[in-house]
């Protein structure tokens, strides 16, 4: 079933054409991994599809409903959760507090201060921190805590790992896999190909606001990622 | 002992000027708007309540009953309607919007009011006047010292609300990132209305209590603003507890100074102001000195 359909969506940031005409759909239960160089157009993309970015042109589809122009805040309450690039935490509340106010105005459902600390082992001597003391990993943590918190249909992930140590990015991915073998649907943008490629089931790949290559994760080879990544040969378009 | 006395009455006076600061600081530090007519708004109030008292002969203090909602949906009005248009088009819009505000409505007041300054101590009977034995040199007054009570109650009510209840923590988190509160499902537009009524209904208590204790015109505003302004830049934009701090601190240096010589007490206030603001400029720029999470002034 289609949980998420977008439909030639635009988005420009002033004259800036930051999302050109992109198509795709993500099923339930899906894990799609948007890649691209820096500029690409994956984080406005991922905005638009939270609502936090007005697009210009083309559709949103949730749950085969327009939510197009329902802005970021009534959006959540449909499912629809994002995880901002830079974590972008209230760094003034403790790490409780960060999870309390995403859910007051969540969904109903299983995820709880509680569930969230089991799927995030390392934020269980921390909840009453302040977020600004968190380390990079603990930030990250808590930041997907908290979209879990308002218990989403479709979880938007922009760039996990960026600015972690290396033994950050494994304790976040191994909670993040567990998420997607609990059957959790997941949009995940990555500059890490490798990575992206082991936990989705499948890719997209942006180049210039536009999408340069889809296709199954299992049969999409490194190579030919990096090839529609940089641009370095005209990428079909995949149709499986 | 007058020094006693006067260090008393000068803490007490801090009460009010607390509660009048109150709104403003609880509009900047969620807003980020310095609301010039936040004064006038606090006399709008003391109008509103006289207009009540005088007419129908009921007590201000059930009058307020009535008018501090009236306020709450003026505050949340002047955001729906003024302030947040006035933010769109940049920082300063706001600062003129509110500047413009505050003069419509003292000439509001002023035409149907007259230029006559009133006062509500004559409806509150005794309580004006009467005031309390500490020793036997040593008195406060009643009034002065229920404003105190309050302002404490308010403030630190205040703290508590945006603590530990869901709407005080949806507050503080659009203070803090109004783009990432919206992402976690606060509707932002809603927040800061809630938040301008908060303020402006707290500048209507405090109008209410300075028409108790102290006659008001239609141009008496301007003047309570800068004492609201100079209390929360004292205690630090944007923190509730500094801005108790920072009414009392002004309220002993114009106790002291009217003291000291009887045409002090406004002097001595502006310096202890400018003193303290120097310093906060020395010692790196106007930054907010603690207080709420959230509730800070941030780099623009």
């Amino acid at each position: 079933m289609t949980l998420l359909g977008v439909e030639q969506l635009e988005a420009r940031h002033g004259l800036l054409h930051a999302v050109r005409g992109v198509t795709f759909e993500v099923a339930a239960g899906e894990t799609l991994a948007l890649v691209g160089a820096n500029g690409a157009g994956k984080t406005t993309l991922l905005r638009t599809i939270a609502g936090a970015h007005r697009p210009a042109a083309g559709r949103i589809l949730f749950e085969g409903a327009d939510v197009t122009a329902v802005p970021a805040y009534a959006r959540l309450r449909t499912g629809v959760a994002l995880v901002p690039e830079g974590r972008r935490l209230f760094t003034g509340m403790t790490v409780k507090e960060n999870l309390m106010v995403a859910a007051t105005h969540g969904r109903s459902g299983p995820w709880n201060v509680d569930t969230v600390v089991e799927a995030f082992p390392m934020l269980r001597q921390r909840l009453n921190s302040r977020a600004a003391n968190l380390s990079g990993g603990e930030q990250q943590a808590t930041a997907i805590g908290r979209a879990l918190m308002t218990n989403p249909k479709l979880l938007l992930l922009d760039e996990v790992s960026l600015g972690l140590a290396p033994i950050a990015v494994e304790a976040v991915y191994r909670s993040l896999e567990a998420l997607i073998a609990g059957g959790a649907t997941i949009v995940l943008v990555e500059q890490d190909i490798g990575r992206a490629l082991r936990v989705a089931t499948r890719v997209v790949c942006m180049l210039e606001g536009r999408v340069v290559l889809q296709g199954s994760a299992k049969e999409m080879t490194r190579e030919r990622v990096t090839e529609a990544y940089f641009g370095l040969q005209h990428a079909r378009r995949a149709t499986w | 002992m007058i020094w006693v006395t006067q260090l008393l009455n000068g803490i007490l006076l801090g009460g009010y000027y607390a509660l009048l600061a109150c709104g403003l600081s609880f509009m900047f530090g969620v807003m980020r708007i310095i609301n010039l007519a936040h004064g006038d708004l606090a006399i709008l109030s003391a109008c509103l309540v006289f207009l009540i008292a005088d007419t129908t002969g009921i007590s201000p203090f059930v009058a307020l009953i009535v008018v501090l909602p009236v306020m709450a949906l003026i505050g949340w009005g002047l955001q729906r309607w003024m302030l947040e248009r006035s933010l769109r088009a940049g920082v300063l819009v706001p600062l003129l919007t509110t500047f413009g505000l505050a003069i419509v409505i003292e000439n509001g007041l002023f035409e149907y009011f007259g230029a006559d300054t009133r006062s509500l101590a004559p409806y509150i009977g005794d309580f004006a006047y009467d005031s309390w034995a500490i020793t036997s040199n040593v008195y406060i007054g009643s009034l002065a010292a229920l404003i105190f009570v309050l302002a404490v109650v308010l403030l630190g009510g205040l703290k508590l609300f945006l603590t530990y209840t869901p709407l005080g923590r949806s507050i503080r988190a659009t203070a803090e990132d109004p783009d990432t509160a919206a992402l976690v499902g606060i509707n932002t537009r809603a927040v800061y209305a809630i938040a301008a009524a908060i303020a402006v209904a707290t500048a209507g208590l405090a109008g209410v209590f300075l028409a108790m204790r102290a006659v008001f015109s239609p141009y008496s505003g301007p003047e309570q603003l800068i004492f609201a302004f100079e209390a929360v830049v004292i205690g630090g934009i944007g923190s509730l507890s500094g801005t108790l701090v920072g009414g009392i601190v002004l309220g002993v240096a114009q106790t002291f100074g009217a003291q000291i010589n009887p045409q002090g007490f406004l002097i001595t206030g502006h310096v202890v102001f400018l003193a303290v603001l120097a310093g906060r400029l020395a010692l790196g720029g106007l930054r907010s000195r603690g207080g709420i999470p959230g509730l800070r002034t941030r780099p623009p």
